[in-house]
């Protein structure tokens, strides 16, 4: 692993590109410590559109998720979920823009696909560990609607709630940050305020951010989730663009059809030899190169996480640090943790330049943040033999090696979230997938885009199979509900 | 002579090369109440369950874990003894909210067995005897007339466990019961099958027998 990550920093380009970044850092201090809260305009309608997108993507992606949950010992569907939720929400975004333009319906079906994989798989291996000792009770000829809502799902509901919790959380983070690609959320609000270089602005609407998502236990009780549904259905914009039907059937039947099927009349062998051509030109000059940086960059970055992991968990751990301390170490991992990688990369790439640097730095330190702050939470129930050493000494031979299993379980679960990111990151500039499919998008070649956009979601497969056949291996486990 | 409902001929069940029960034929006829005693260990849990998978599990039961869905309310939990007689939507509909037609239906039972006031409580929040009249509620709700228990007054105090014990007798016509209280067991059974090591050693009429006489059941 440490090897691969070794390789890969030798060819990864990580220069620092920009003048004078120093001068930058200033400018950029001196805005976060004066947020302000006045100048942004319409602040108010994207706080409420980022919560509203957030709400009706989950609470839909959640909707189909326990459905398909239902279905999931079906071959197809397992496959279908695994494919959707490997393509990454902005990636969902850039497609509907072009089916439906810049309405309502692109932002909560850009979260509630993808989202609803994921619920399908999560919701289903919980259902599948469910208690059901009294199965063994009930007679018989019991109807099996009737066994599923008596015996599964009172046990199964009290995980659905934690678990929809945390997929708010992801959700609002997703929200914001499809306003990157035009949605009226926080992230357009943020791109307008960093381009512009009018930091105390940015720094408003990032603390508005983290205040939402730390408040998010204090409001988000159940009982209100129906209010809030009708309410956000009646605050989105609905009307920002008209859908168009024939815009609609032109990108499926005209659009995403590769080229050289386009365009050729009958089809025949020298459509097939101009396809290859195409395909094979696609491939070398595009997939093949943003295949390798996603890589270079992901094991990069996946080993960078996992050393600022072994950083970060000691700040919030009571064994090594008293209260106050504790709530310093707190308040930074909260911070790195509910930013989302995209908006790091984005403050480091306006003070480093377009390299791999900025995104490596972002991955690393949001990840590490994740996992340092489940890894602090773990060693806070570890009983210490009385004579146990303090400090380093215990770090290094007592707590570390206890928790080292479940170290590297958590780090290779983030593995393929890192890699959906990383893709992701292309959209900024870094030549990873997402930047040959952004560049597609932005060139109307919808043929190339989704070609590009099913050979990422391929690759973060492979990832998935692979880390849960190491973790497998290695024997490590990881309680679905802590992540 | 009463019809015979179930029986085993020579049985023996084996788990891991170790023997847990061995060589046991029995006859259950309608109508009779039966104690099982024994040391734990015996064999009269295995025992128990081979007559239910032997009943098509038809009959009324309290399994020794309770099988109770935790999150569920006294309720709920004693409305899944019929289950099998509503469809999928009446049944949905008595889970979200209960409805005035059911509530007269169990509440008797949990009147019976000393629950009324936690009719709406979680069962994950009663006490260990709570839980097992819950059960006991469960499986008299059902509404069979054989009744399986597995040990169903453990865990009750001893005034309940008569109120418990006498209402399951007088609602199901054929009772076996697995005990641990030879006392108990010997008031309430009108037969009683010993158990030592997997092998039945006794199998007699309660009539004028002394919990004395069971002694070599527990000696080693």
């Amino acid at each position: 692993m440490l090897a691969v990550s070794v390789i890969s920093w030798i060819y990864a380009d990580i220069e620092i590109i920009t003048q004078d970044p120093w001068n930058e850092v200033m400018r950029m201090v001196t805005g976060i410590v004066t947020p302000d809260f006045l100048e942004t305009d319409n602040l108010i309608t994207a706080i409420v559109n980022t919560i509203a997108f957030a709400i009706l993507g989950v609470a839909f992606g959640n909707f189909l998720g326990f459905f398909l949950a239902l279905a999931f010992h079906i071959r197809l569907v397992r496959a279908g979920c695994a494919f959707i939720r490997a393509i990454h929400e902005l990636f969902w975004a850039l497609v509907f823009l072009q089916v439906f333009g810049l309405s309502a319906l692109t932002g909560i079906l850009a979260l509630a696909i993808p989202y609803s994989g994921i619920f399908a798989k999560v919701y289903a291996e919980i259902l599948e560990e469910a208690d059901t000792t009294s199965l063994k009770t009930i007679s018989q000829s019991t109807g099996r609607i009737s066994i599923f809502v008596f015996v599964r799902l009172p046990d199964a509901w009290i995980h659905f709630k934690t678990y929809s919790l945390y997929r708010l959380e992801c959700g609002l983070r997703s929200s914001a940050i499809l306003g990157f690609v035009g949605l009226p959320t926080l992230g357009f609000h943020l791109e307008t305020a960093f381009a512009e270089g009018k930091y105390s602005e940015a720094s408003a609407i990032l603390i508005i951010f983290f205040l939402i998502i730390a408040t998010i236990r204090k409001w988000s009780h159940a009982k209100l989730v129906p209010l809030y549904i009708v309410v956000s259905l009646m605050v989105i914009p609905w009307g920002l663009s008209d859908i168009s039907i024939t815009n609609v059937i032109r990108f499926f039947t005209e659009d995403i059809v590769p080229h050289p099927f386009r365009v050729s009349g009958p089809i025949d062998m020298i459509t097939f030899a101009s396809f290859f051509a195409w395909i094979t030109t696609l491939f070398m000059d595009q997939a093949l190169p943003g295949i390798i940086a996603t890589i270079i960059l992901t094991q990069i970055a996946l080993v960078g996480a996992g050393a600022l992991t072994l950083i970060f968990f000691p700040l919030i751990s009571p064994k090594f640090f008293g209260f106050f301390g504790r709530t310093l170490g707190h308040i930074f991992l909260v911070i790195t943790r509910s930013t989302p990688e995209y908006i790091l990369a984005l403050i480091f790439l306006l003070l480093w330049g377009p390299s791999m640097l900025p995104a490596v730095i972002a991955l690393a330190l949001h990840n590490g943040a994740i996992i340092g702050h489940l890894m602090g939470r773990y060693t806070e129930s570890m009983v210490l033999r009385p004579d146990a050493p303090k400090g380093i000494n215990l770090y290094a031979y007592d707590i570390l090696p206890k928790i080292y299993r479940q170290f590297l379980a958590f780090l290779f679960y983030r593995w393929e979230v890192i890699m959906r990111e990383t893709a992701i990151l292309g959209i900024l500039g870094i030549t990873t997938l997402g930047f040959y499919i952004d560049s597609a998008f932005a060139d109307l070649r919808y043929d190339r885009a989704i070609l590009l956009i099913i050979i990422t979601a391929i690759l973060n497969l492979g990832i998935d199979v692979m880390s849960r056949t190491i973790r497998a291996r290695l024997r490590l486990r990881t309680r679905v509900d802590l992540l | 002579m009463e019809k015979t409902l179930f029986s085993l001929e020579k049985t023996t069940i084996q788990y891991n090369g170790h023997a847990i029960l061995s060589d046991i034929s029995l006859r259950i006829e309608e109508g009779s109440k039966i104690a099982l005693v024994g040391q734990s260990g015996a064999g009269k849990s295995t025992l128990l369950t081979q007559l239910y998978e032997a009943s098509n599990r038809d009959v009324a039961l309290v399994p020794q874990e309770l099988g109770l869905v935790r999150n569920l309310s006294v309720f709920h939990n004693i409305y899944m003894g019929r289950l099998n007689r509503h469809g999928a939507f009446y049944n949905i509909l008595n889970l979200i909210k209960p409805t005035q037609k059911e509530l007269i239906n169990v509440r008797p039972v949990a009147e019976k067995l000393g629950l009324a006031d936690k009719l709406f409580a979680p069962v994950q929040e009663l006490s260990g005897g709570q839980q097992q009249r819950t059960a006991v509620g469960r499986a008299i709700f059902k509404g069979s007339p054989v009744f399986f228990g597995d040990e169903p007054v453990s865990a009750v105090d001893e005034h309940q466990s008569h109120t418990v014990l006498s209402t399951i007798m007088k609602s199901h016509k054929t009772v076996i019961l697995s005990m641990h209280d030879v006392k108990l067991a010997l008031h309430y059974s009108d037969r009683v099958i010993g158990l030592k090591n997997g092998v039945k050693v006794l199998d007699e009429s309660t009539r004028g027998m002394k919990t004395s006489d069971l002694d070599d059941l527990y000696q080693e």
